[in-house]
This record gives structure tokens, sequence and C-alpha cells, in this order.
């Protein structure tokens, strides 16, 4: 994967925090990860990467900033069930937006949602994961991406 | 007043549009949380505008757009999706759907393209 093409998801953090009730979003320093779990908060929505990229993309956050984010929109149930909704849909958004600088090769899956750890790995030795620290309000969520 | 059906594989995305839409001017006439089901609430319920999400498990927007245009040409398709790219927005229009705004959207996007497509 290029470092190029993270800027595409940078952008992508940004204009998906511009619709919350907190536009204000903080983006940090992409670092590299060995594994998801080195970089990674209490849910996960995880994209599967296919077409010309292989990979996963993956937001990772609190269960606070979630329940934070689901009351931004208006929505008033913050239940478990929700806040696994959430993380997926904001892992597709994020993803999906990629696609506008990646193009059609770049074909995302329905999001994997887990409660903790993610079960599915990234494939091959060497297929380091970027981390993008993301601060949103007070509390701290994580993207991640694997492509090769 | 026109009949809409919301589909998206996020629960938190149909009941944001649930309440972004205009009441005035529709009514909600069910959900659906993959192509598959949306089917299956068009034969039932016949509405007349649907908003369709693309990725979704079990049968994708894409082919979900191409069969409910096969049922009824007339329904009016606005697309609600992450994936932002022209090609897939233009496969989109030449299935049958009528409209495409990318997520994140505001209400007054959501508002904006429904009027659009009911207008035209």
């Amino acid at each position: 994967m290029k470092e190029e093409n993270l800027r595409v998801f940078l952008s992508s953090i940004v204009k998906y925090f511009a619709h919350t009730s907190d536009p204000s979003v903080n983006v940090g320093a992409p670092y590299l990860v060995d594994e998801i779990k080195d970089a990674c908060k209490d849910y996960t929505g995880l994209i599967s990467i296919s077409g010309d990229y292989n990979g996963v993309c993956y937001f990772s956050a609190p269960a606070v900033l979630l329940r934070h984010l689901i009351l931004s929109v208006g929505e008033t149930d913050t239940s478990e069930s929700m806040m696994l909704d959430a993380v997926g849909e904001v892992a597709n958004t994020l993803s999906g937006n990629a696609r506008k600088e990646l193009g059609k090769g770049f074909e995302i899956s329905a999001p994997h949602i887990t409660k903790g750890l993610p079960t599915m790995e990234t494939e091959g030795e060497g297929n380091r994961i970027y981390a993008i620290p993301i601060q949103w309000k007070s509390y701290k969520a994580m993207l991640g991406i694997s492509l090769h | 007043m026109h009949r809409l059906m919301i589909v998206d594989d996020s629960k938190l995305i149909r009941q944001r549009i649930a309440r972004e839409y205009d009441a005035d001017t529709f009514e909600l006439i069910g959900t659906a949380e993959n192509g598959a089901d949306a089917i299956d609430l068009f034969e039932q319920s016949s509405p007349d505008v649907v908003t369709m999400d693309l990725t979704m498990p079990k049968l994708d927007g894409i082919d979900c757009i191409e069969q409910l245009i096969s049922r009824d040409p007339s329904t009016k398709i606005l697309v609600i999706s992450a994936l932002n790219d022209t090609s897939i927005g233009i496969e989109a229009l030449e299935k049958g759907a009528m409209g495409f705004i990318t997520k994140p959207f505001s209400g007054a996007d959501l508002k904006a393209a429904l009027k659009e497509i009911i207008d035209d």
C-alpha cells in the first residue's frame, strides 16, 4: 500500500465527523502495527477489501464514543446492537468513500462487526496495518488499513 | 402522498432516514435490511419511492434495483451509499435508479434528493 493512499482515508474521517453534532475531529499521524489487536477498542467494524486490492479496513471505537455518536445523529437507542450497527456503518462509510480515489477496483464487503477483538486476521506475513488515531470530543478511536 | 420504502443494512441509517424525510409528502410503508427482504416488502406493499443502499448482504443494491424496476418500471429509486465513485452511480442509474447521494448525508441532502426524484 502506498502511503499517499492514506490521504483519502484521512479525508473520509474528516468528512464523516463533519456530519455529526461536533465536526471538530482530530486525526493523528498514521503508524504501523503488526496485528489488529495492537490498535483496537471496544467495538470494531471490519470491511474486507477485494478486487484490485486485498486486505481490510476497520474502524474501532470505545462504547462511549459510539453512544455519543448515536445520540448526536438524533437516535435515542444506544443499546449494544445499535452500537454494533453504528461501528459497522462508520467502517462502511469511511471505506466506501475511499473509492473516490482508489476507484471501482476497491471493492468492499458488508461490515463484519464485533465486540472485543475481531476474529478476522490480516492475510499473510508482512501485511502490516496502518493505524490512524482519531479523537472526537474526548474519545479516542482508530481506523486501521491493511492493503496489498 | 408517496409511499416510501427504506432499504439499508444499518438500523441506524434506516431510522435516520425515517426521521428525516418530509412527512407531508411521504408515507413510510416499511423498511428492509437487505435486497432480498426489499423484494418481498415491495411485492407486499407496492411503494412508489425507494431509498436504496448498495453494499448489503444477501442481495446487493444494484441487483435489487434491477429486480424492483423489472416489477414496476415507474418506481423512483434514490441510492444512498457510502460508495463514492462515479462508475457505481452510473451503473445504478443505468439499472433504473433516479438519484444518488453519498453517505454521510445531511437531512437537507436527503429531503432535496427525494424531492428531486419525485419532481422528475
